[in-house]
C-alpha cells in the first residue's frame, strides 16, 4: 500500500530526514517509535501534505500513486488520515459541520451522494459512541476548549467517520490517563481490518500494550535503525533506545570497512 | 460645504414638512440644532474622531434634503421576516402603517412611529431631543431633520417576549434619510429590538439615524443592528444608551453592506451592577469602508462590560474600530473586556484598531486585545488533511471567525439570516449553507 524509498527531507536547510526506506501493506498495523527529535512527527506530517519540507532525495508510493505530487486534500480523499499530536482548534465551526464537511468532500471524490442530514447524524451517533464521545460534543466548535483528552478522541472519532485506508496516528497516546488510552486503542483496534493499514507514531511503549502491531520500527536521527516484531517494543521499553542506536552505528562502520 | 449642493433656503426645516411641525418645542429644537449644522458642517479628518474617515463624499454624492414619502416604492418584496415579532417599516425614513404589522403587545407596552409619538405625547421624545447637544454633528442634523423611527414605551416590569422588528428601506432616490428611534425600559422591564438597513442593491442614499435607550433599573435590552445598505450608500448612527442600577444592554452591530458606515454606540453605565455587552462584525469588500467607535462608560461601582468586534476585509475595504473605555472615579469594581480581532483577506485592505482605555478608579480589572492578521496555516492545513479542497477551508475559517460572534444573537430566526448573508459573501458559502 506504501512504500518509501530513501526518503530525504529537510526543513529550513536542516536534513531531519536522512533516507527512509518502509513498506507497509495493507492489514498491518506498524509501529514508528524513537526518541524525541528523531524525524517521527516530521515522517508523519509529510506524508499527510503538510508544506514547508523540502524532499531532496526519495520516493513515496501509495496505491500506485507518487504521493509526494498530491495535495494534501487529494491525499485525505484517496484515504490517507493523519490523527494529529496536537489537533487544531476551529473557533465558530461546529464539530458536526466540520466531519460533514469533510466527509462529504470525500464521499464526492469517490462518485458517491452526500449524506443528508439525518443520515449523517445517524452515522455519528454510532461511531460517536464507538469512541465514547458525549453528543455535546457535535454542537461545540471543532477542539475548542477540548481537554487533551478530548481532542484525541476527537481525532479517533474523525478516523471512525472517515473510515481511511492508511491512518497515520501521531503520538495519539501522549497525554492520557488510562482510561483514555483503553477506550482509544479500543477504538483503534475495532478500525483494523484486511484493507487497511495503520501506524502508530509513538515515544511509549504504552499503546502497544493495546494495540498489538505487528512490525515495530525504530527511528533515530532520521533513519529506521531497527525493525522487529512486537516484542521489539518491549526491548524498547525496558532497555531504551541507546542499544539499538549502538547497534546501528556499529553495523554500518562494518559495512564501511 | 454640503450647503453648497442644497441651498440653505432648500432644505431649513422650516420649509420641509416634518412630523411635529406644531408642536413649538419640536420647532424650537429643530432649528437651533440645524443652526448648529450650519454653522459646523460635516466634521474634517482633522479632528480626532473622525481621522479615520473621510465623511466629505456624503454631501457631495448625496442631498441632504429629507426624502419625500414615495407611495409607489415596492419596499414590500424587501421584507424578510414578516412573520416574526412586532414589524414596524419604514420606506425612506417615513413610517408606513400599510407595511407595517405591529401585532398585539402586552399591556403596558407602547410602539409606535415618531410622528404619532409626537402628535399623541409630544412631551416624551423632548427630554431625548435636548440629550443630543453632547454627541456628533450628525446627530444635530438627525435633530434637525427627524421623520420617522419608532419609539417603544416599556412600562416597568413589562416583558415582550417577541423582537421589535424596525426594517428600515432605501428605496433609492437617492436622497437623505433621518430616522430617529427612542427605547425607554421602565423598571424591570425587558425587550429585544432589531434595527435593519436594507437598500436596494446600487442607492447612494444616505442614512442619518438617532437611536436613543433608557434602561430603568434592573432593565433588560438586546439591541440587534444589522446594515444591508445598498453599494453606493452612506450610514451614519449613533447608538446611545442610559443604564440604571443592574439594567443589562446588550448591542450587536453587523454591518455587510454599503459604501461608508460609521457607527457611534455608547453606553454610560449611571448605577452599580450595570452589565454591558457591545458585539459586532464587519464583512467588508470593494472599497466599502466601515468605522465602529464605541464608548463606556463605567460611573457606579461593580459594573461590567464586554466587548466583542470582529472585521473582516477584502478587497479595498477599510475597517475602523475605535473602543473607548472611561472608568471613572468611583467606579470601583468594575471588571471589563474588550478584544478586536481583525482579518485582513487581501493586500489592499486594511484596519485601524485602537483600544482606548482611561481608569481613574482603583481595585479595578480591565483587560484588552487587538489583533490583526490572515487566516492560519495550521488551520488551512487541518481543514485540507480532511479532504477539503482548499477554497473550502479557507470559507469555513472566514465563516468560522464570524460565526463566533453571530452565535452570541440572542434571536434564533435573525442569527439564522445573518450567517447565510455571511455565507452569501464567501466563495464557496454556498457549500457550507446546505450543511448547516
Amino acid at each position: 500500500m506504501l512504500t518509501i524509498k530513501n526518503l530525504h527531507a529537510q526543513i529550513n536547510g536542516k536534513e531531519i530526514l536522512r533516507g527512509i526506506d518502509l513498506n507497509i501493506r495493507a492489514g498491518e498495523v506498524h509501529a514508528i517509535m524513537g526518541p524525541n527529535g528523531s524525524g517521527k512527527s516530521t515522517l508523519a506530517q509529510l506524508l499527510a501534505g503538510r508544506e514547508g519540507y523540502q524532499v531532496s532525495a526519495g520516493s513515496v508510493d501509495y496505491l500506485g500513486r507518487d504521493l509526494l505530487a498530491m495535495m494534501p486534500e487529494e491525499r485525505a480523499r484517496e484515504g490517507v488520515f493523519l490523527a494529529f499530536q496536537y489537533p487544531v482548534e476551529i473557533p465558530g465551526v461546529s464539530n458536526a459541520l466540520f466531519l460533514k464537511t469533510s466527509l462529504n468532500s470525500i464521499r464526492k471524490h469517490h462518485g458517491l451522494t452526500e449524506l443528508d442530514a439525518m443520515d449523517f447524524l445517524h452515522l455519528l451517533r454510532d461511531k460517536m459512541k464507538l469512541v465514547g464521545m458525549d453528543e455535546s460534543f457535535l454542537s461545540r466548535a471543532v477542539n475548542e476548549g477540548f481537554s487533551g483528552g478530548e481532542k484525541k478522541r476527537n481525532e479517533i472519532l474523525q478516523l471512525a467517520v472517515l473510515e481511511p485506508r492508511l491512518a497515520i496516528l501521531d503520538e495519539t497516546d501522549s497525554g492520557l490517563d488510562i482510561d483514555a488510552l483503553k477506550l482509544i486503542a479500543d477504538g483503534i483496534n475495532g478500525m483494523r481490518n484486511p484493507e487497511r493499514a495503520i501506524v502508530l507514531v509513538t515515544h511509549y511503549q504504552r499503546l502497544l500494550n493495546y494495540i498489538v502491531p505487528d512490525v515495530v520500527h525504530v527511528l533515530s536521527q532520521g533513519r529506521i535503525v531497527k525493525s522487529g516484531g512486537a516484542e521489539l517494543a518491549l526491548e524498547l521499553e525496558q532497555h531504551g533506545y541507546g542499544w539499538v542506536e549502538a547497534e546501528y552505528a556499529a553495523r554500518n562502520a562494518a559495512q564501511e570497512r | 460645504m454640503n450647503l453648497q449642493q442644497d441651498s440653505r433656503q432648500n432644505i431649513e426645516p422650516e420649509h420641509v414638512p416634518l412630523p411635529g411641525h406644531d408642536v413649538p418645542w419640536v420647532v424650537r429644537a429643530r432649528q437651533s440644532a440645524f443652526e448648529r449644522f450650519a454653522a459646523h458642517g460635516f466634521p474634517t479628518r482633522r479632528e480626532e474622531e473622525w481621522k479615520y474617515t473621510d465623511v466629505s463624499a456624503i454631501g457631495k454624492r448625496a442631498s441632504l434634503k429629507p426624502a419625500p414619502p414615495d407611495p409607489t416604492s415596492d419596499a414590500a418584496a424587501l421584507i424578510l421576516f414578516r412573520d416574526s415579532g412586532h414589524l414596524m417599516v419604514f420606506v425612506d425614513g417615513h413610517y408606513s402603517g400599510e407595511l407595517s404589522a405591529a401585532g398585539e403587545l402586552p399591556a403596558g407596552v407602547r410602539l409606535a412611529s415618531l410622528a404619532d409619538m409626537l402628535n399623541e405625547a409630544a412631551d416624551l421624545p423632548e427630554a431625548f431631543f435636548d440629550q443630543l447637544h453632547e454627541h456628533t454633528i450628525f446627530a444635530a442634523l438627525n435633530n434637525a431633520f427627524a421623520t420617522g423611527g419608532a419609539v417603544l414605551n416599556l412600562a416597568p416590569g413589562t416583558v415582550l417576549d417577541a423582537p421589535v422588528y424596525l426594517l428600515f428601506i432605501a428605496s433609492g432616490q437617492g436622497a437623505a434619510i433621518y430616522p430617529r428611534n427612542i427605547v425607554i425600559a421602565g423598571e424591570g422591564a425587558s425587550a429585544t429590538v432589531i434595527e435593519h438597513y436594507l437598500g436596494v442593491i446600487d442607492a447612494h442614499n444616505f442614512t442619518d439615524v438617532v437611536t436613543q435607550i433608557s434602561l430603568g433599573a434592573g432593565a433588560q435590552l438586546q439591541h440587534c443592528k444589522l446594515v444591508q445598505e445598498g453599494s453606493g450608500a452612506f450610514h451614519v448612527a449613533g447608538i446611545h444608551a442610559e443604564q440604571a442600577a443592574d439594567s443589562r444592554f446588550v448591542s450587536h452591530s453587523f454591518v455587510l453592506g454599503g459604501r461608508l458606515t460609521r457607527n457611534d454606540i455608547t453606553s454610560s453605565l449611571n448605577e452599580p451592577g450595570c452589565l454591558c455587552t457591545l458585539n459586532g462584525l464587519y464583512l467588508l469588500d470593494g472599497k466599502q469602508h466601515v468605522d465602529h467607535h464605541t464608548r463606556i462608560d463605567h460611573i457606579a461601582p461593580s459594573g461590567i462590560s464586554r466587548e466583542y468586534y470582529r472585521g473582516i476585509m477584502n478587497g479595498e475595504s477599510r475597517g475602523v474600530f475605535n473602543g473607548k473605555l472611561l472608568v471613572h472615579p468611583g467606579a470601583v469594581k468594575t471588571d471589563a473586556h474588550q478584544a478586536n480581532h481583525n482579518l485582513l483577506l487581501s493586500r489592499q485592505a486594511c484596519v485601524d484598531t485602537k483600544p482606548q482605555l482611561e481608569i481613574l478608579a482603583d481595585d479595578v480589572k480591565c483587560t484588552h486585545g487587538a489583533t490583526v492578521g490572515q487566516l492560519n496555516d495550521d488551520s488551512l492545513f487541518y481543514l485540507r488533511s480532511r479532504g477539503v479542497d482548499a477554497a473550502l477551508a479557507r470559507s469555513l475559517l472566514i465563516y468560522g471567525f464570524a460565526n463566533d460572534i453571530i452565535e452570541k444573537v440572542g434571536v434564533p430566526d435573525l442569527r439564522a439570516r445573518i450567517r447565510h448573508l455571511v455565507l452569501e459573501r464567501l466563495p464557496q458559502g454556498g457549500q457550507i449553507k446546505v450543511m448547516l
